[in-house]
């Protein structure tokens, strides 16, 4: 219906459907029309049938409800657009810890002093990192051809050692007329393992952050599946910012996604919070898990073992990547490695980018349990 | 089954929801204003929401109420076209073959055509409610697949040519949410979130899906799962867990056991989780003390 044709009363629909859109949600054309069609049918009778017709019909991301919402009354009730507007960049997704409470010590205490919370202009500028290229070219391009691979449900058409396909060869059969061609074979494909890596962004993994993320996104960008975490004081996925291509846009993006840089670490909870939300769990189901943390988990570590423990039932590898192992004299004897150490399968090298990478390069190789490894280490040691 | 018109059936989100308290099922406005424009607009719904909160229900519910037969597909990683649209009787065309020796023979005639459930609700609309289940767990090709058939009702047999329904299907897909669905077929739906219910609503459920349950018993069960699901639990319960524990602490009562106590031995019936369980069995007493009181 061109836009001159429809109602006056139209208006305040239109200014909203573009004010969403403003503000980063998808909403076509098809959807406009069928809000508007939704509204002519409820007659409506109230703001609430209007609210309940533009959630059915505009289908907001149940994560970004609140900035739904905030819009929906800044326009249809002329309330002032809180801060819940602010969330509303992408589709990335913050965690709060176990109780959903808002983020507390220092951080919170920055947010206080800071008076309203940073823009995205102001914590870019914070955030800065460092963009040498610490050529992980090779990595990227070797990575698809080095990671495990897993029996796809779906089937490709081969040449040997298939099952036949009935359809396709009855097809060809028919067209020579009922002579018998050579029948066609099909084979479940063969699709890479999904990896999935958590990058620890607290104080005293500071050094290595801007190193872990430029690892990050050369795994994405090898491998498009992969889904990228940050865990600190809280839970935030920043994998759709990783996906560009550049990776100063990346990284620039991935800033304004996070908000507890340089924060303390609760590596538990956060890996709790991933756990319970269902979209995120089925990632980890058969996935290559990847921790890089120094596991210096603030408060106990009950958390962050039954975590670990989930993770290892769901993983098809589990590992984690810790700086401290980059030293010779390193055991895992603090409590948390030592909850965790049983659940895991390696527990290596993470002091540089490239050793991970190097790591990652080998996840194709079975290896004994990262326990195993450890204890004969110890005994070598001793000895 | 005595099949009724889905428009004259639901004529105003109010009817929905009387409707749906009809066949035991309570719905809030917000999922009867859903319901009530995808059957007007002639949309599918799409529903979200954590497992056991009545996805699937609903789509029985509304099944039940237009006195149709509901057509179910599971969706799983793997489901394709064979599974979801239709598939040639191969074995059968290359009989007819051999049988007809010289003659002509049409082996894509319907004899040798298995109409798998998205055919068959598009032939039959007026007489069928079609569910694709948990679509979250199909992988993207199938949704790919699907876009046809959920904008335009109507998929292509390459061999046949394209098969068109006479009349909007009533299609209901639900998704756990355990992966993003795709932009194209959220837009081609009319949306609804089924969120865990306030107590009040969740005692009404348990009282109209469980007769057996006083009322007593429904609201205290309503009370002491919002308060679980407070807890930060690995699965939290759904409203059919909720139902379920409802059920069996009843019966366990009426075998003798007191309130409080049929409450916590039934309780692995309503938190399936080892870890879950372990927390509870510290924090039950204190929340069953304050639900019953």
């Amino acid at each position: 219906m061109p836009l001159t044709l429809l109602p006056r009363e139209c208006a305040p629909f239109l200014d909203f459907v573009h004010a969403l859109r403003r503000q980063g949600f998808a909403v076509s054309p098809d959807q406009t029309e069928t809000f508007l069609s939704a509204i002519t049918l409820l007659g409506p009778r109230g703001m609430e049938h209007i609210r309940h017709a533009a959630i059915a019909t505009l289908a907001p991301p149940i994560e970004r409800m609140g900035a739904f919402e905030a819009l929906f009354r800044a326009i249809f009730f002329g309330e002032v657009r809180a801060a819940a507007l602010q969330d509303s960049t992408e589709d990335e997704t913050t965690v709060n810890d176990r109780e959903g409470h808002e983020p507390q010590g220092e951080v919170a205490l920055e947010q206080e002093q800071g008076g309203a919370k940073a823009s995205a202009f102001e914590r870019l500028s914070t955030r800065d990192f460092d963009q040498t290229d610490i050529g992980l070219g090779a990595f990227r391009r070797a990575l698809a051809d080095a990671l495990p691979r897993r029996h796809s449900f779906r089937q490709l058409r081969v040449h040997s050692n298939g099952a036949i396909d009935l359809r396709r060869s009855l097809r060809d059969i028919v067209r020579a007329e009922g002579d018998l061609a050579v029948p066609r074979l099909r084979r479940r494909q063969e699709v890479v393992r999904r990896p999935l890596i958590f990058i620890d962004i607290s104080g005293s993994m500071s050094g290595h952050t801007d190193e872990l993320l430029a690892l990050a996104h050369a795994t994405i960008q090898a491998i498009p599946r992969t889904e990228i975490f940050t865990i600190g004081t809280r839970l935030s996925r920043i994998t759709t910012a990783l996906r560009a291509q550049d990776r100063t846009v990346a990284l620039a993006r991935a800033a304004t996604a996070v908000d507890d840089w340089n924060g303390g670490t609760r590596i538990g909870p956060a890996l709790k919070a991933f756990l319970a939300i269902p979209r995120f769990a089925a990632m980890a189901r058969g996935a290559l898990v990847v921790i890089a943390s120094d596991g210096l988990e603030r408060g106990g570590h009950a958390e962050f073992e039954s975590s670990m423990r989930r993770l290892s039932h769901l993983a098809h590898r589990l590992s984690l990547a810790t700086p401290l192992a980059g030293d010779s004299r390193f055991r895992p004897e603090t409590a948390a490695l030592a909850a965790v150490l049983p659940w895991l399968d390696d527990l290596v090298d993470g002091s540089s980018a490239h050793a991970i990478a190097r790591f990652m390069l080998t996840l194709d190789r079975p290896a004994p349990r990262a326990s195993a490894v450890w204890k004969e280490k110890a005994h070598a040691f001793s000895h | 089954m005595n099949t009724q018109s889905a428009t004259e059936v639901f004529v105003s989100p109010e009817t929905v929801a009387e409707h749906f308290a009809a066949c035991r099922y309570i719905a809030d406005e917000p999922l009867a204003t859903a319901v009530f424009l995808a059957i007007r607009l002639g949309k599918p719904l799409l529903i979200e929401g954590m497992p056991g909160v009545g996805k699937t229900e609903a789509a029985k519910a509304v099944a039940q109420i237009l006195g149709r037969d509901l057509i179910r597909l599971q969706c799983y990683e793997g489901v394709d076209a064979q599974h979801a649209l239709y598939e040639w009787n191969y074995q059968r065309q290359l009989l007819a073959i051999r049988q007809a020796d010289k003659a002509d023979i049409d082996i894509y005639d319907d004899r040798f055509l298995i109409e798998r459930p998205l055919l068959r609700s598009l032939r039959n609309p007026e007489h069928t409610v079609l569910l694709v289940d948990e679509i979250d767990r199909a992988d993207h090709e199938f949704e790919a697949l699907l876009l046809e058939y959920l904008s335009d009702f109507q998929i292509s047999i390459p061999e046949r040519g394209t098969v068109s329904a006479s009349q909007p299907p009533v299609v209901i897909l639900t998704s756990n949410r355990t992966r993003e669905l795709a932009e194209a077929l959220r837009r081609r739906c009319v949306y609804h979130w089924i969120a865990y219910p306030e107590p009040g609503r969740e005692a009404a459920i348990i009282a109209a899906r469980a007769p057996g349950v006083a009322e007593a018993t429904a609201s205290a069960v309503a009370r002491a799962v919002s308060a679980i699901r407070a807890r930060p639990l690995a699965k939290p319960p759904g409203i059919s867990e909720s139902v379920e524990w409802a059920n069996a602490a009843t019966v366990l009562e009426k075998g003798g056991s007191p309130w409080p106590e049929a409450f916590r031995r039934a309780i692995g019936v309503l938190i399936k989780d080892e870890e879950d369980l372990a927390l509870m069995r510290t924090e039950l007493p204190r929340i069953l003390d304050e639900a019953l009181a």
